[in-house]
């Protein structure tokens, strides 16, 4: 047998070329395998088995969809509870431009963006004191983050009650009725679903127009 | 730390433990050609594979014709996507009309996925296509983990055998894999992601109008069945930016525990397979647990940084402490979902392995933070490791260790009845001094680098302008981004911005010579190695399944790691750590 580390001779010029010839078969038929039928094959049983989970848990209201119960969705008036900063996007929440403000921790835009967050959320809630939940003046990784803690919703209660002309127990409940636990009792973090929790009030307490 | 922080930790680390023999096994199985559960229907495709492709399954190769396959295969896979890449307008899936994508982003993302690594200069859900992704891309987390694992066969073989030539058969080792191994784990992951919503459909994009009235463009896709060999594959190339972080990739604590799982499993099985094959799995388990130590210590170094926070905000009045409603710690770049605990969790797991998913921004990590996932990478990435290559990585350690215990004893060092010389030694050194020299090569010439504003090689002007910190944090940037490229990780410290010329092109070959250069010298070795003729174990053998061994083996990487990169991740990490404490900021 010739030596493998030896000259290329005739026997492994061919034996080289046959290798190569196998390479391109390979990489059609698997990628045929790979890339187009485990895809499509997966697509046929996620949507016979979980069809709004695979089509992006799409929310409708009045037969228009507001968003998806996964994605956060950018709040600013007082009767809405509020997300997270976004770093998506220039104005956030912006879904195709999702992602992190890659702010490091000595970062002096990082700095400033949270004092400012952490001014203007004390002086649109006027009623909080104390250290804020960590969560409230940080940017999501995603930047579509669509939960907040159950302090930060806790947080915003007095506001959302006084600009909608409703109790604070109210509120209180249905923010209790939005929050999640932890998943199986041990998974995660609690949180609270931003989106959900006010669209549950747009149908419990609409607003007086 | 929390009490249920921990339990999140032991609950991971105990079903890896429960499920390592059993996939493990089922691998020694498939690569020794035996029947398995699934014979009946996979067996028929298997075969077609070989008879479509015209592979001879009983032929046997030499390490070179080993070799030859592994380089074949990538580099006519990383031509095939670079083109698809090109050309996708052209292709149908393409609901949102985007344009071929340029020469020197496609020679990156095709390198980069070509090399198991899924470095990404782009923002996926405004460049690529669907079929782009499936087709490009998926195909190639298939591909770069099947070489992967079919290499790791082969050393092993090089240690099961003796007095023989031929270490298997390329082609039939990576379709047993795709066809028995992560086909099926594929599918079955897939199908768990999307009943937690991770998306899977090839619906144009939905246009939504908000509660208070705002447009929202929310991008869909068929990403399930990417997101789960993304995992599986260790490949971590997501299909929207933010990755894993995404709730359309990873929605719930539960699906992050998936994907956690899947990132592991494979690596930790072939530990056992590896046992298997060299027939005393205590061997397997020794690496394991090497592994294990070496994975916790990172835990639990991350995890306590990030959930000590950043001092400087919580002087702003940002509660730090973890309390029932609130995460506290670091919560910038984080996800309320995972919190402080899953996110510092996924952060090790992802750069233990070659994977480089994320479901956190590393750039916004705290300093201590940050610099355990650098240093896994640096490490070799052997801490579990890629799929295939971990173990490869893992197994080059352990040949230094007995070679360090043999020179402190003055025996010939013997690993599994074979004896170690110079053949080997050399060739495990070469793998090593590649890395070292790859990764501080590239980013001192990065640090330095100077080009004109708008220039063509890097718009931005000279380096320092693609950053997006300054002071230490930025060569941190650097230096990570080049760590993760040889270490085909594939994460980033993902401030800097990398999608130019300059950065596509240098990176793009740190990511072929961290994934070639390593891998030839090692088959090179197992070739060595099968050869040889078996040693009788005598009083003088040194076991390797004890936990000496294992002592010695974690001292081993941890040694070779500290010494060659201490220096620069000291100018980065490790100051950023002390000035943070200081209040220093930069602007």
């Amino acid at each position: 047998m010739p030596d493998p580390s030896g000259p290329l001779g005739p026997l492994e010029f061919g034996a080289k070329m046959k290798q190569l010839i196998i390479a391109v078969k390979a990489t059609l038929v698997l990628a045929v395998l790979t890339g187009i039928l485990y895809p499509l094959a997966v697509t046929g049983l996620s949507k016979a088995l979980f069809r709004h989970r695979a089509d992006g848990s799409l929310i409708q209201a009045n037969g228009k969809t507001v968003g998806s119960e996964l994605i956060g969705q950018r709040f600013t008036r007082p009767e809405y509870f509020h997300g997270r900063p976004s770093a998506a996007g220039n104005d956030g929440y912006d879904a195709l431009a999702s992602g992190g403000s890659n702010y490091g921790p000595t970062n002096q835009k990082l700095v400033d963006r949270a004092a400012g967050d952490l001014k203007q959320f004390r002086a649109d809630n006027p009623a909080f004191t104390g250290a804020a939940p960590a969560d409230l003046v940080t940017a999501s990784a995603s930047g579509l983050d669509p939960h907040i803690s159950p302090a930060s919703a806790d947080a915003q209660i007095a506001r959302v009650a006084a600009a909608r002309g409703v109790g604070r127990d109210q509120v209180r409940r249905l923010v209790a009725e939005n929050t999640e636990g932890r998943q199986f009792g041990i998974l995660g973090e609690p949180r609270v679903n931003v989106l959900k929790l006010n669209l549950s009030f747009d149908r419990a307490a609409p607003l007086r127009k | 730390m929390t009490g249920n922080g921990l339990l999140q930790i032991g609950l991971y680390v105990a079903v890896l433990v429960l499920l390592t023999k059993p996939i493990g096994a089922y691998m020694a199985k498939v690569f020794a050609g035996e029947r398995t559960w699934m014979h009946r229907v996979l067996r028929p495709l298997e075969a077609a594979v070989y008879k479509l492709c015209g592979i001879d399954e009983n032929a046997e190769q030499r390490w070179t014709q080993y070799a030859g396959g592994v380089l074949a295969f990538s580099a006519v896979s990383i031509v095939f996507s670079y083109v698809l890449l090109r050309v996708q307008q052209w292709f149908p899936l393409n609901p949102q009309g985007l344009a071929n994508v340029g020469p020197d982003l496609s020679f990156n993302t095709a390198v980069s996925f070509g090399t198991n690594t899924n470095w990404q200069s782009y923002v996926p859900e405004t460049t690529m296509s669907y079929f782009s992704e499936m087709a490009a891309l998926v195909t190639h987390n298939f591909f770069s983990a099947a070489v992967g694992i079919a290499v790791a066969i082969a050393v092993i073989r090089g240690f099961a055998r003796h007095s023989v030539k031929t270490l298997g058969n390329f082609w039939v080792d990576s379709t047993r894999t795709i066809v028995y191994v992560l086909l099926p784990l594929s599918v079955a992951g897939a199908l768990l992601l999307c009943s937690q919503g991770v998306i899977q459909n090839f619906n144009s994009y939905t246009k939504a109008a908000t509660v208070e009235g705002a447009a929202q463009t929310i991008p869909q896709g068929p990403f399930a069945s990417q997101e789960a060999i993304k995992e599986l594959g260790t490949n971590g190339g997501g299909s929207l930016n933010a990755n894993s972080a995404h709730p359309y990739e990873n929605p719930t604590p539960f699906s992050n525990f998936v994907e956690m799982l899947m990132i592991f499993l494979i690596p930790a099985g072939l530990t056992y397979t590896f046992g298997k094959m060299v027939r005393d799995t205590r061997q397997g388990w020794a690496l394991f647990a090497a592994m294990t130590i070496l994975f916790l210590i990172g835990v639990f170094i991350v995890y306590s940084s990030e959930q000590a926070g950043n001092p400087i905000l919580a002087k702003l009045g940002i509660e730090s402490a973890a309390t029932a409603t609130q995460p506290g710690g670091n919560m910038e770049g984080k996800e309320v979902r995972f919190g402080i605990v899953n996110s510092s969790l996924f952060t090790v797991i992802t750069t233990d392995a070659s994977c480089g998913a994320v479901n956190n921004m590393h750039d916004s990590l705290t300093p201590l933070g940050g610099l355990v996932p650098m240093v896994n990478i640096e490490l070799g990435e052997v801490i579990f490791g890629g799929v295939g290559s971990g173990l490869y990585g893992m197994l080059l350690f352990a040949v230094l260790a007995v070679f360090i215990a043999g020179l402190m004893v003055g025996r010939t060092p013997e690993y599994l009845g074979k004896k170690i010389e110079r053949k080997e030694v050399k060739m495990m050194m070469l793998a090593v001094l590649v890395l070292a020299f790859t990764i501080l090569g590239f980013a001192a010439y990065g640090s330095v680098a100077q080009f004109h504003k708008d220039s063509w090689v890097n718009p931005p002007g000279p380096v320092i302008a693609n950053l997006n910190n300054n002071g230490p944090h930025g060569l941190s940037e650097i230096l990570y981004a080049y760590t993760s490229a040889v270490g085909n990780n594939g994460s980033a410290f993902a401030g800097i911005d990398a999608n130019t010329p300059f950065f596509n092109t240098t990176i793009g070959l740190a990511m072929l010579s961290g994934r070639f250069l390593m891998l030839i010298p090692l088959l090179a070795a197992a070739g060595s190695l099968a050869q040889k003729k078996l040693v009788p174990v005598s009083a003088g053998t040194f076991p390797t399944h004890g936990p000496l061994f294992v002592a010695l083996l974690v001292g081993v990487v941890l040694i070779v790691g500290a010494l060659t990169f201490f220096p620069a991740l000291s100018l980065g990490p490790i100051v950023e750590h002390f000035l943070m404490y200081q209040g220093k900021l930069w602007s």
